[in-house]
Parts: structure tokens; C-alpha cells; sequence
């Protein structure tokens, strides 16, 4: 698979450590009330579709980015490839 | 029909002219007491189970392609109960037993083939685990003999003893474990469960869950709503997607794993050998072909075949460990879906759903499981109660912390 990084280009996925769902750029708050719940589901809980897939990719032998790439879990077609720091700053996060 | 030598020498003198198909091709009732959506190994070995030992045969197998297309026809073949953990020992164990007497069960030849597991190890450190594990294991009077590099040699002389990373210096061979022929389980089990009066229906997806006042009535399917006192759910790799119909999220993640069979060869391997440090793991069909894998893939997939950086790193390894093996030719690879747990263990359970039932979480080592898994499962749709060794694979474990970590690699699926 080929990652069309936005900063580098298209890269070779192997360049790539990949940690799962998107969603744990959302990372709960651990002062809230019911932050036990939040955190089991955030560490254990999955969407886990058969199609399209926003999930987490390091770029660890290259510019070590963390980037958001959305990608069809059917046919391992990638459409969109998004830095996380832009995705995590549009979430409100200031990283 | 029974099966016999004396049928087989009767079928030869006649021109094989009296064999009739193994089960029938049902057409779904509207109304059954229990559903089990899933026709790999553990649907089947459910249904049967409840038929021959539970005593419930208004029972129907859901199948959304033909029975033993998923990864019960997809996987090694290798059975073993290495199990460390309590909560896992008994039940692996217990799926031994019964694979040792399966083919007088069902009275279907599944070619179990009890060669031998032996895994080997390249450190002290890594000796260590391996003498703690075979401890655990006789301590639950499971076989385990720990073999120094001699021992190791007289099994298998033609491994790479001295190889630079990881020389070989020993191993913890499991003598009862070894292969089975995984089409021919899924074959048994659904010719078992058919002539037990089971319905299994081929081509029949499951689209949707009838869930009112928070029961579960019946299924939606591409052939129409069928009504149902019990759905148990047992689709492996499809767990995630087919649960999220009936609401729920899953700990798990779907990954795809690639499995590779090189032409035919003499008879070499003894048994199955596995070299952890590299991720390899090898035994020889008795077509002579050489079956092996290694790591899975690494991302959420649903396809059902792998990619090339995967072929590589498996064929390195195979290199690493049994170098001749560069000498043979690779024939055929393919890929299936695992549902992938967060802990790397199983779940068998019922849901908050009246109703509703759920098995899954099997990763890539739950053929060896499959009878087990089968009569756990029909243990707990006929009698709403959990059978004795699976009462640990509860679906509530991640959030009362209860969670069963042989590999202690934590919440990442794509480590286990
Ligand atoms: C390459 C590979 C190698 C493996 N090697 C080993 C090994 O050596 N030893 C070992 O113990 N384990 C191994 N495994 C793991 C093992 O094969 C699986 O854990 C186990 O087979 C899963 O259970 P199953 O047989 O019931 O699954 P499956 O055979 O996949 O059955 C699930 C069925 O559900 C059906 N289904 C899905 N969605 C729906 C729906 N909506 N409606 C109706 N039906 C549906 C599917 O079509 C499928 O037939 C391996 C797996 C793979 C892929």
C-alpha cells in the first residue's frame, strides 16, 4: 500500500507503524465523572467497519508525523491522507 | 449414511454410484428455537452439539456463502493446548480431548493428526517462560516435555542451530498436539448436525437483529425474517460489523492473516514447529505440502487476502529457520479475517440483550478451539448458563479487569 503522505508524498506503508482507530486522538478527560466508563471505552471499544476506516499510521522511518488516513477496509483503497495534527486541532485540541 | 471400510469397499465395487450428499440443502422455517449465524467450524461444531449432546434440534446454521468457506477452510490446521493462563488451559485442554475422539464421533475422517507441537527458543530468558509454561500445563495434566539443543536436534536436525540472532537452544514440545484437516472438521460437523435434523442454510446473510423491549426475536436475512427463541452469533473475522447491527461495540478489531502452502514435497517435518522470535511456524500436509505463516498483516481488514510486505517477512523468517527451504517452490497463499481481541483471548457469553448470545474473539488460533468453542457455546444457548471452562471468556472482562493475557502485550490487537 502506498501512503500519499501531505507533506512527503507517496510513501511505502511499510515506513509506517500503524495504531488502530482514529478515534483515540480523542483521548477522555480523566477528571470527569464517569471517566472510568469513557476510559474502557476508548482503550477497549471498537467501531471496527467493513469499509471505509479513519485510523492512525506513524511515520516512523520517515518524518515521524502521525497521520490520519482513511482507508476501505474491503479493498485496502486509501482516499484520504490527513495529518493528525490538523485533525486533533479541528477536534479543539491545541495538541 | 454411516461411513465405513466395508461401505468404501462396497461404493468401489459398485462404481461409487450409492454415495448421497452429506447434508441436506434446507430451506429456512420461519421459526426455530435457536439460530447460530456463522457456518465456519464453531457454528457448525455449535449446532451440532446441541443436537447430539444438549438434545435441541429445532435449530438452524446461518450462512452467508457455503459452510467452511471463512477461516475454518483458511487456516494452518495446527491443534495444541500450550496454553499458561487459567482461565485458558482447561478449555484448550478440554478441545483436545475432544479432537481425540472426533472422528469416531461424527464418524467423519478430519485426519487428526496428533505429530506434535514443538516450539523453540532461542534465549534464556525465553527457556525460562517456556519451563514456566510447561509447568502450568502438567500442573493441568496436560503433556509438555522441555527439550535441550540435542533434543531438539534429534527431531529436527535440519534447522539453522547457529543462526546469529537467534540460535536455536532448545524447546517445549506438546507430543499430542499437531494438525487436523480443516475443511473436512467443517464437513463433519455440518453432516453431523444435518442427519441430527439441524437446518443449515447456505447463502442466507444475516442483515439485521428483530430486537424489541430489549429482546431479541429472530434475524433479518437476505432470505427473509426468521424467528428465533436464542441467536447465538459465531461469525469470526465478521464479529465486529455483524454485532454493531443488534448496537453493540466490540473489543475487537478485524485483521487479516495470509497463509502459504509450497508444492509437494518428501515427508520431512516430523510435526509442527513454530519459531516464535521470528514469527514462522511450519508443518507438512500429508499431500507433502509444506504449510506455514507468520506474523498477520498489522491493519483493520475485512479483505480477504494480505499484502506483499507480509509474503517477504514470512519467507525471511522461513529462511532464517530452515534455510533449504529456499529450494521450494511456493504454490498457493491466501488471506482470512480474524477478529482480533483486545487481550488475545476469546469471548463466549451472552449480551445484554435477552436473546441474544455471542462468540468471537477467536484471533488466529481459534481452530484448535473449535470443538470447545462449539460445545461451550451450545452449553450456554441451551442452558443460558456458561459451561465450566469458558466461564472466564466473559464480554465484561475489559471493564472489571478481568482480562486474559497469555501474550501480556496489552490492549493492541495487532500484537496478539
Ligand atoms: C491464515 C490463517 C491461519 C490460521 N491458523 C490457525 C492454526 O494453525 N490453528 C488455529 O487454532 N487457528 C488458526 N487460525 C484461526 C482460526 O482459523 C479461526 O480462529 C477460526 O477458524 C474461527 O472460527 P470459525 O471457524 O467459526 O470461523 P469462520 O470459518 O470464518 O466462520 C464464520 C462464518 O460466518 C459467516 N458469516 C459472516 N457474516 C455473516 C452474516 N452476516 N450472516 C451469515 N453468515 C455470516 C462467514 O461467511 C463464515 O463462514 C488461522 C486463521 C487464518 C486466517
Amino acid at each position: 500500500m502506498i501512503i500519499n503522505h501531505p507533506l512527503l508524498g507517496p510513501r511505502d506503508s511499510q515506513e509506517f507503524v500503524y495504531l488502530g482507530d482514529a478515534s483515540l486522538i480523542g483521548r477522555p478527560d480523566w477528571q470527569a465523572s464517569d471517566a472510568q466508563q469513557q476510559f474502557y471505552e476508548y482503550l477497549y471499544l471498537r467501531d471496527n467497519p467493513a469499509g471505509l476506516h479513519r485510523e492512525l499510521w506513524f511515520h516512523e522511518q520517515g518524518d515521524r508525523s502521525w497521520l490520519v488516513v482513511t482507508r476501505n477496509t474491503l479493498t485496502h483503497e486509501i482516499t484520504s491522507v490527513e495529518l493528525a495534527r490538523d485533525v486533533a486541532r479541528a477536534l479543539g485540541r491545541d495538541i | 449414511m454411516r461411513y465405513s471400510g466395508f461401505r468404501l469397499i462396497k461404493e468401489v465395487l459398485t462404481g461409487h454410484k450409492g454415495w448421497t450428499p452429506a447434508w441436506r440443502d434446507a430451506e429456512p422455517k420461519p421459526h426455530y428455537d435457536i439460530i447460530v449465524i456463522g457456518g465456519g467450524g464453531h457454528g457448525l461444531a455449535t449446532a451440532y452439539y446441541l443436537a447430539k449432546v444438549f438434545g435441541k434440534s429445532n435449530v438452524a446454521v446461518l450462512e452467508k456463502g457455503w459452510i467452511g468457506g471463512g477461516n475454518v477452510g483458511r487456516n494452518t490446521t495446527i491443534i495444541r493446548s500450550n496454553y499458561l493462563l487459567d482461565g485458558n488451559e482447561p478449555f484448550y485442554e478440554f478441545s483436545m480431548k475432544l479432537w481425540e475422539g472426533l472422528e469416531q464421533d461424527f464418524n467423519y475422517n478430519a485426519m487428526v493428526s496428533q505429530r506434535g507441537v514443538l516450539n523453540l527458543c532461542h534465549t534464556d530468558g525465553q527457556r525460562d517462560a517456556f519451563t514456566r509454561r510447561g509447568n502450568a500445563m502438567r500442573l493441568h495434566g496436560v503433556d509438555a516435555e522441555l527439550l535441550d539443543q540435542e533434543g531438539v536436534r534429534k527431531i529436527a536436525p535440519f534447522l539453522n542451530f547457529d543462526n546469529a540472532r537467534f540460535p536455536i537452544k532448545g524447546g517445549l514440545l506438546q507430543p499430542r498436539g499437531g494438525t487436523a484437516r480443516h475443511d473436512a472438521v467443517a464437513w463433519g460437523y455440518a453432516r453431523g448436525a444435518d442427519s441430527r435434523g439441524v437446518d443449515i442454510i447456505q447463502n442466507c446473510a444475516v442483515t439485521g437483529f428483530r430486537i424489541q423491549n430489549g429482546k431479541c426475536l429472530g434475524v433479518e436475512t437476505t432470505r427473509g425474517f426468521i424467528g428465533a427463541n436464542r441467536v447465538g452469533c459465531a461469525v469470526a473475522g465478521w464479529s465486529g460489523s455483524v454485532m454493531a447491527m443488534a448496537g453493540m461495540r466490540l473489543p475487537i478489531e478485524s485483521h487479516v492473516l495470509q497463509a502459504f502452502v509450497s508444492e509437494g514435497l518428501k515427508p520431512l517435518l516430523p510435526g509442527v514447529i513454530t519459531f516464535g522470535a521470528g514469527h514462522f511456524y511450519v508443518s507438512q500436509s500429508d499431500k507433502g505440502g509444506l504449510v506455514f505463516g507468520g506474523d498477520i498483516d498489522g491493519y483493520n481488514s475485512y479483505a480477504q487476502r494480505g499484502n506483499l510486505p507480509v509474503v517477504e517477512d514470512v519467507c525471511e523468517g522461513g529462511m532464517a529457520l530452515m534455510p533449504m527451504i529456499g529450494r521450494a517452490r511456493l504454490l498457493r497463499m491466501w488471506g482470512g479475517i480474524m477478529d482480533m481481541s483486545m487481550d488475545g483471548s476469546p469471548i463466549i457469553d451472552r449480551t445484554d440483550i435477552d436473546g441474544l448470545y455471542f462468540n468471537g474473539g477467536w484471533c488466529y488460533g481459534g481452530f484448535k478451539a473449535t470443538p470447545a468453542s462449539g460445545w461451550c457455546f451450545a452449553h450456554l444457548l441451551a442452558n443460558d448458563a456458561p459451561h465450566p471452562v469458558s466461564t472466564a471468556y466473559r464480554l465484561d472482562r475489559f471493564r472489571t479487569g478481568r482480562m486474559i493475557d497469555e501474550k501480556g502485550a496489552g490492549a493492541q490487537p495487532n500484537l496478539h
